[in-house]
């Protein structure tokens, strides 16, 4: 199943190849298709998933397990599942992607090889999210990089192309620290069963099949350090952030959307699948500098966006400010905190997405995003004030939406760990709300700027894209034992597995 | 135990094929009236193919000493034969495809680039100090007349004389270290003179001698400090020889300094399975001092190019640098790696060159701004560029990557973290310049929007080395097998 999921929208990617020229309507549905298929069996493996069974680390409680030996002679092998950790992730992606390649149906512009392009990026992401085999995880992680360079480069904005090669010259930077700590991990690192070297990374977990040098705590810290900035920088955290708002900006709405509400969880969700279980005791080490850094990129995300006047701007350092949630979460290694940080990568994954949509669709009308260039919208297109209404509300924390529940658990959380520090980010709320309020005034209250006394009304595809995720972020406001339980006990066992340590 | 003269013959098939081929060749342009045939590329592929056929055809076994100890016979030569073989086959399509070479005779061509193969069939095999560098002549020789082989343009005249003036100073330098070894041993075999200096005597004239060789291998495979020949030379030779040029005798060059130094200044360790030195001469430092220098200087270069045969002259520089890597490490893995690259070297950097021959072919122009638009321009040849361009950076699924991970994997292993890093960054900056092109190809507008077509054999050929550029990136546990199974080296 996960292994159909995955590359499902590969194979659409080379039907569409196929496809003779100029039949760019059923290029849109072919694609259309090939991401449907994976959000079907993503939904029938969230009603088969077992909520009881944590995973982690034990290679028998993962789900929906597919394994091969893929290169023998390395003991490279095709080894995907799911857990808590990545179930949530699985669903967001296959829902995101459908999402945004119905939202692409507007991209006139070389419509093929846009298609297969996102398909391929698709394939690269749902390979990240399923992937037990760091080998594996780590070509998925940089199959993305290569779609992502040209659906910016190609089909971005008027600086598109610095925007491109600067996310895929970081991103690979970070990689690279990554690919070297993997090979470290490969050397001194052994399986049980047969005693060869492995890239098997629930046997990374095991603490006692570390050997050599592994064993050194500066060495460790050294590694946990070199992938976390492969993380970091793909978060982003404050200072590997500024990539972010430049490929945010100049790139087309739906690979905005994409590049937010999946891309972004790659780095936390490294942090939960590799970092934290296979170094716990620098993880505690450690801990306290990460909820620094999570703390600046909230207040800091927050002032950032604050002083934006392009709106897709300010909603991409709003991503800046959320994912920090994410991260002060996760290092308060506490279950609410953790639980609280992976519901913030949920939640944040549909408001995001929302958020540039909705960016997007004044964007198609206006063809500017200057926040002072509106004013008074709110009269002339209701229906869109109410979606950024719900968006920006939801993104802001109000209770009842989901970005709520994330939040105060993520307080709730990590206030018993760093009281001063939570107190700080506490402030940070404001700023956030702050940013939020004063662009929805400008750009929909006040009176009406006559250039757009005409503006079109959302359409009913852009609804289509947009309504799934309101009624979801609402759903999971009010109630989110549905999500809560998906990731419970696997982030509980996470919290255990490096909480075991000391 | 030598083979005699006689009795090695039956090991030196893929050579006579080669020579008849050469003979054949001179025949027929002397006899022929059309010296533009293109006849005279099939006879070549004939040969070159026979060539690689018979290379794989005799078993190595445990490998033989041919010719009195003049030349091995083992799985480690028979590795770069086909390597190198199989380069010269590609090349010669490329030749016949390329606009440079039209109207200009062909068998003189041909015969250079075949002599340079036979060269490089001796260089991997050379055992003894005397046939290597009469080998390593072979293959200089010829390449000048290669690069010069555009008689009349100024840069390729420019490319054959600095190509001979640092040649012969190269070989010069290095015959002078051979000759301070002979004096040593008293031997030519490299196996004797392998076993004198882990005896110990003379660990002076044997450090001279060490660098004094490495001034000539480093200047074959375009090291840092003796690169300064190659962009020149690549720019200013027909595209096809500089192709060659960046992969065959790179390859063959690789083959001799594994062979030489693996021999003369360090000797199996049968209780480790790892080489040990054999003298307090730390020449791993050096390469790997050597290896550090080179990728980054081939890369930092490389950025400021605009002109895709100079940049793609760098690059191979830096993948030198890389390469060099696993020869610093004294293990069997390290070298296995070497030859696992120059597997996939071969294909993605020939490719990038096809590429390039067929741009210019359609636009007269080789920088990189007569790449713009060809995505547009010509889909089939853009696709397979950024292929083979990806796979230079390193970036999965390419083989390109494997490649590195392999090198990567065992520098790790072994501990020098430092050089792991700086080859590291190095891949990074490696990006920027290969995205240029990739930029060029894609994301900027077209000067010209008319079709550049592409005939249906260089198309092919283009399908032909971005498969395997691409499957070696998914599923390469085949190759991996063969460059393990090639690091056996005999010594005598």
């Amino acid at each position: 199943m996960l292994t159909l999921m995955t590359f499902l929208p590969l194979l659409g990617a080379a039907v569409i190849v196929c496809v003779p020229k100029g039949r760019d309507d059923v290029v849109r549905w072919i694609a259309a298709g090939a991401s449907l298929l994976p959000l079907i069996l993503s939904v029938r493996l969230w009603f088969a998933y077992d909520r009881t069974v944590a995973g982690v680390n034990v290679a028998s409680q993962f789900q929906f397990v597919e394994r091969y030996a893929w290169i023998p002679s390395i003991n490279v092998e095709y080894f995907v599942g799911a857990d808590g950790i990545s179930m949530p992730m699985l669903l967001l992606t296959a829902l995101l992607s459908f999402l945004a390649v119905i939202g692409s149906f507007g991209i006139e512009k070389k419509v093929k090889g846009y298609m297969a392009l996102f398909l391929l990026l698709e394939t690269g992401m749902m390979g990240v999210f399923a992937s037990l085999d760091f080998f594996l995880f780590y070509v998925f992680w940089e199959v993305m990089l290569l779609p992502m360079y040209f659906l910016i480069g190609i089909w971005g904005g008027p600086r598109k192309e610095y925007a491109a090669i600067k996310f895929f010259l970081y991103t690979l930077l970070g990689s690279i620290l990554m690919l070297i700590v993997l090979l470290a991990l490969y050397f001194n690192t052994t399986n049980p069963e047969t005693g060869g070297h492995t890239f098997n990374l629930l046997h990374y977990m095991a603490q006692n099949t570390h050997s050599g040098w592994l064993k050194g705590f500066d060495v460790r810290i050294l590694m946990f350090l070199g992938l976390f900035i492969g993380f970091a920088i793909k978060v982003p955290l404050f200072p590997f952030h500024t990539w972010l708002p430049d490929a945010h900006v100049e790139a087309p709405t739906a690979i905005s959307v994409i590049l937010a509400g999946v891309l972004l969880k790659m780095g936390t969700y490294g942090l939960m699948r590799i970092s934290f279980p296979i170094f716990p005791d620098v993880t505690v080490w450690f801990a306290v500098p990460m909820a620094i850094l999570g703390v600046i990129n909230i207040v800091y995300g927050a002032l950032c966006a604050m002083a934006q006047s392009d709106l897709k701007k300010m909603v991409a350092y709003s991503s800046v400010s959320h994912m920090g949630f994410c991260l002060l979460g996760m290092a308060a290694l506490t279950p609410t905190g953790m639980v609280g940080a992976a519901m913030q990568m949920f939640s944040h994954g549909m408001i995001t997405a929302m958020l540039f949509f909705l960016v997007g669709v004044v964007y198609d009308r206006a063809h500017h995003r200057q926040i002072d260039g509106f004013g008074g919208l709110g009269a002339v297109v209701p229906v869109y004030t109410a979606f950024v209404s719900l968006a920006f509300f939801a993104s802001l924390g109000l209770p009842g939406l989901s970005g709520f529940i994330a939040e105060q658990m993520v307080f709730l959380g990590s206030f018993q760990a760093f009281r001063s520090l939570v107190v700080v980010a506490a402030l940070g709320i404001i700023f956030v709300a702050a940013f939020h309020l004063w662009a929805l005034q400008r750009v929909f209250l006040g009176p009406l700027n006559p250039k757009y006394a005409a503006l079109e009304e959302i359409n009913g595809r852009e609804i289509f894209c947009l309504a799934p995720l309101g009624i979801l972020v609402m759903i999971v406001g009010v109630w989110p034992m549905p999500v809560l339980n998906l990731m419970n006990a696997s982030l509980v066992k996470l919290v255990d597995v490096v909480k075991a340590v000391i | 135990m030598f083979l005699g003269n006689l009795g090695s013959l039956q090991y030196f098939l893929p050579e006579f094929a080669v020579t008849a081929t050469i003979l054949l060749l001179v025949a027929l342009h002397v006899a022929s009236k059309r010296p533009g045939s293109s006849a005279f590329a099939f006879l070549s592929i004939l040969g070159v193919g026979t060539a690689l056929l018979l290379t794989g055809a005799v078993p190595a076994g445990a490998g033989k000493a041919i010719f009195e100890g003049m030349a091995a016979y083992d799985g480690f030569a028979l590795f770069f034969k086909a390597l190198t073989a199989l380069a010269t086959l590609v090349v010669i399509f490329m030749s016949m495809d390329s606009g440079e070479l039209a109207g200009r005779s062909q068998a003189e061509y041909y015969i250079f680039l075949l002599s340079t193969l036979l060269g490089m069939f001796l260089l991997s095999s050379a055992t003894d100090i005397v046939m290597l560098y009469l080998a390593l002549e072979l293959v200089s020789i010829p390449s000048y007349l290669l690069a010069g082989y555009l008689k009349g343009r100024r840069h390729s005249t420019e490319a054959a004389m600095k190509y001979v003036v640092y040649g012969a100073t190269a070989s010069g330098v290095m015959i002078y270290g051979f000759s301070l070894l002979f004096g040593l041993s008293g031997s030519t075999q490299i196996a004797e003179i392998g076993r004198v200096v882990a005896a110990g005597k003379g660990t002076l004239p044997a450090l001279l001698a060490s660098v004094m060789v490495a001034v000539g291998f480093g200047y074959k495979i375009a090291a840092v400090p003796f690169h300064m020949w190659s962009p020149d030379v690549y720019e200013g030779a027909p595209t096809p020889a500089t192709a060659f040029f960046s992969v065959g005798p790179k390859a063959a060059g690789f083959a001799v300094l594994v062979r030489f130094y693996y021999t003369v200044f360090a000797s199996p360790d049968a209780a480790t399975g790892l080489w040990r030195l054999n003298s307090t001469i730390d020449w791993p430092l050096l390469f790997a001092a050597l290896s550090a220098i080179t990728m980054t200087v081939g890369n930092l270069v490389a950025i400021k190019q605009n002109n895709v045969k100079r940049l793609l002259a760098y690059s191979s520089i830096a993948h030198a640098g890389y390469m060099l890597m696993g020869f610093v490490l004294l293990t069997p893995a390290g070298i296995q790696a070497i030859l696992f690259y120059l597997v996939v070297y071969l294909f993605m950097n020939l490719g990038a060159f096809y590429v390039v021959v067929l741009v210019r072919n359609g636009t007269k122009g080789e920088d990189i701004a007569d790449f713009a638009g060809l995505g547009s321009r010509a889909p089939v040849a853009a696709v397979a560029m950024a292929v083979f361009l990806f796979a230079l950076t390193g970036i999965p699924p390419f083989s390109g990557f494997i490649g590195k991970v392999y090198l990567f994997a065992e520098v790790i292993h072994r501990g020098v973290y430092w050089l792991a890093v700086v080859a590291g960054l190095n891949s990074v900056v490696a990006l920027y310049y290969y995205a240029r092109i990739v930029r060029s190809m894609f994301l900027a507008d077209p000067t010209d929007a008319s079709e550049i077509s592409v005939p249906a054999v260089p198309r092919a050929m283009l399908v032909l080395l971005a498969a395997p550029t691409l499957i070696l990136g998914v599923y390469w546990e085949p190759v991996a097998r063969i460059a393990s199974q090639s690091v056996r080296m005999i010594a005598f």
